[in-house]
């Protein structure tokens, strides 16, 4: 699918943005214009994109003592101008007992990508629903929003680190709803685990699994809250990771083994009376722990050098949200990283154990001139490499077009 | 690992389809307070009425909270107004509760604006206009024939739902709809000087009101639907309303009095509040206390000076 062109794709789907067929389909009395395009999906369009400023340069981007792959989506990103991820959104009822969503994103580098497609049932009752397909894991709280919906410009550090920035698997996920006035939703999912942490392991069965469980409430009529516990288990086969070894050498490693991930996540609102039109306030924060137990290879490139690997790490971020009046908001988040004492076996004298923690301060100031679109302003200060800060400023647009989005809590 | 998370669910999600205990009333989730209050004076001791929002809560724009979504699992009715006024969030709740008699287009989805006539359907389609809902003014409830109208639509659903308890929904229906004429009667004679006294609205949210009784809308505060006023358009305003004999400028209890405010001290006209649904204020306890509360305010509104 990637480096398609854009104009190209929509052709092929046959796809028209006549705002009109909405209407059409929509008519509540029943006299509903036919037409061929009455049926088309709903559809929007989001644009995002901005400027960026980095004191360091982004290329050099890593976060200390957490090695990632080559391509990962880690950092600020491209300086100067540059879209960021615009996406179209397409989703239907295919029939009375399932629904389809596509989320097909288009990358400032004119690649697109395929990051949600993916059926669900809409008719199982008791609180099921079945998803099968490519879509965002259930995991903690921000992994299943869409980037736009994101309170910052970027994902926080423990999710670059130990998600892959966001995780998305091909496979199937089963979540049931508790028939309580509590909310309480457990999920199951089993993927193929092809992205970090895991890799395709060429391999039948499932190469990744996790299992989510939240729950939320009121308190009040101020107060609303939702909180969760979740676990992935993702297995890698020669995954490749760039590290700075022992002799200040960018190398290329390799992970073969398991790792488990624990996340505990909490977002807590308050709005007067529930009304969050005018001012509201969010707080939020997630604690991420990974453990990774196998086998590390050492420079794969020359020395290749295999021995035992087990390494526990975490991170935290939290986050609040203040709308301080109609439109605007500002918002704060600090994080931090904790790279533990990976245990490298006989490669230890290969690879250093970085002294700083990654750490990040970040403030942002956004204005939404109506429900459709929004402007943010962001200004960070990224210890992520540990003993050096990258002074980031980034402002960015994110507009949605077409069909009208939900806005999940 | 992969087997513990597969057990751990099994064993959670098995628990829980047991814990689904039997429930005695039909239980009813309302979008607005006016739907809610509706219900019950429709239902009774028959129902177990939830209320999804209050009046002092914009309509458009309300979370797809976690209580909300467990409410919606539960429901055997989902009673809302439609038209896309809560398309920002209700889509989110019936996809995500998993409930499957209470999706569009099933009978356990009940959507009032279905049941009236429609007022400003937009003839363009186009965001530069604002929120606009493609249906039409959504904001039916401020007009007591559309509430009747809904009233004997929202009892035959109620009947069809829970068809053990039709006699008793039917009688119920006649009941209200008796002492409902009587009210309408009583309203629409109270309601007499207010014909064509030209008023200014904070939000197109009275649409189906001036029809009813006759006022004339002559501007919106927000410069385009769901937009709040500016500074600007205010001053401007202000200018035209010059050449006016306006009365009286509205809004709703969940909407922030100030721009009116603003324009009354400055323009010289009375501003009132409206409960604009049930609960909006004290005295708009139900549905025959909103429109004696609303007509009440209107009546003063428009007596000042």
């Amino acid at each position: 699918m990637k480096s398609t062109s854009i104009s190209s794709l929509a052709i092929a789907l046959g796809l028209t943005f006549s705002p009109l067929t909405y209407a059409a389909s929509s008519t509540p009395t029943g006299a509903a214009v036919v037409t061929d395009n009455a049926f088309n999906p709903a559809m929007s369009l989001i644009l995002s994109g901005g400027y960026t400023h980095a004191s360091q340069d982004p290329e050099s981007y890593r976060i200390a003592g957490f090695d990632l792959p080559k391509d990962a989506e880690a950092g600020p990103g491209t300086r100067g101008f540059s879209l960021s991820e615009s996406e179209l959104d397409l989703s239907a009822n295919i029939d009375p007992w399932l629904r389809g969503v596509a989320n097909i994103a288009l990358g400032s580098d004119n690649s697109i990508s395929v990051e949600n497609a993916y059926i669900q049932t809409t008719s199982l009752g008791h609180g099921l629903q079945l998803k099968a397909g490519r879509f965002f894991s259930d995991l903690g709280y921000v992994n299943s929003q869409h980037a736009h919906a994101w309170d910052f410009a970027d994902a926080p550090l423990a999710y670059q680190a130990m998600l892959g920035t966001q995780y998305a698997d091909d496979g199937v996920q089963l979540t049931l709803l508790a028939p309580t006035d509590q909310f309480l939703q457990v999920g199951i999912e089993l993927g193929r685990g092809r992205s970090f942490p895991g890799t395709n392991t060429n391999r039948n069965g499932a190469g990744s699994s996790a299992f989510t469980l939240h729950t939320g409430g009121d308190v009040g009529d101020n107060h609303s809250w939702r909180a969760g516990i979740s676990t992935l288990h993702t297995k890698a086969d020669a995954q490749e990771l760039s590290s700075i070894d022992a002799n200040d050498h960018e190398v290329i490693n390799a992970f073969t083994g398991i790792t488990d991930v624990w996340i505990l996540d909490g977002v807590w609102k308050w709005a007067p009376n529930g009304n969050a039109t005018r001012t509201n306030f969010k707080l939020q924060g997630e604690y991420l722990r990974s453990k990774r137990d196998g086998d590390f290879t050492y420079d794969t490139e020359t020395s290749n050098l295999t021995d035992a690997y087990t390494a526990t790490q975490s991170g935290w971020y939290l986050q609040g949200i203040y709308q301080f009046m109609p439109r605007w908001r500002m918002g704060l988040r600090t994080e931090r990283l904790n790279s533990g004492t990976p245990d490298y076996a006989s490669n230890q004298v290969n690879m250093t154990i970085p002294t700083d923690d990654a750490r990040k301060h970040t403030v942002m100031l956004d204005y939404s001139p109506s429900e459709f679109s929004r402007v943010r302003l962001q200004f960070a200060k990224d210890y992520a490499r540990g003993d050096v800060v990258d002074n980031q400023m980034v402002l960015l647009y994110q507009m949605s077009l077409g069909a009208h989005g939900a806005h999940s809590y | 690992m992969l087997k513990k998370n597969v057990l751990m669910a099994v064993a959670v999600i098995s628990l829980l389809i047991q814990s689904n205990t039997a429930h005695a009333a039909l239980r009813i989730f309302a979008c607005e307070p006016e739907w809610g209050a509706l219900a019950q004076e429709l239902g009774g001791k028959l129902l177990d009425v939830t209320v999804a929002t209050s009046a002092l809560q914009d309509p458009h724009q309300i979370q797809a909270k976690p209580s909300l979504i467990a409410r919606v699992r539960n429901a055997d009715l989902v009673v809302c107004t439609g038209a896309e006024l809560e398309i920002g969030w209700l889509p989110v709740l019936l996809q995500q509760s998993g409930n499957a008699n209470v999706q569009a287009g099933k009978l356990g989805n009940f959507a009032a604006a279905d049941f009236v006539k429609k007022l400003e359907i937009p003839t363009q389609l186009d965001r530069a206009q604002g929120d606009v809902h493609a249906a039409g003014n959504p904001h039916i409830q401020l007009d007591p024939r559309n509430i009747a109208l809904v009233a004997s639509a929202l009892s035959t659903r109620l009947q069809q739902v829970d068809s053990a308890n039709a006699g008793q929904y039917a009688q119920n229906l006649a009941s209200f709809s008796q002492r409902w004429q009587q009210a309408m009667t009583r309203w629409t004679a109270q309601a007499a000087p207010l014909r064509d006294v030209a008023v200014v609205s904070r939000h197109k949210a009275y649409v189906y009101l001036y029809d009813w009784l006759g006022l004339k809308e002559v501007a919106v505060l927000e410069p385009k639907p769901g937009v709040e006023p500016t500074a600007s358009h205010l001053q401007g305003l202000l200018t035209s309303l010059k050449t006016t004999h306006v009365r009286m400028t509205l809004y709703s209890a969940y909407q922030d009095p100030k721009p009116s405010e603003w324009l009354s001290k400055n323009g010289g006209i009375a501003v009132v509040k409206l409960p604009f649904t049930v609960g909006g204020t004290d005295a708009a306890k139900d549905l025959f206390g909103l429109f004696d509360d609303t007509l009440a305010r209107l009546l003063v509104g428009a007596n000042t000076k």
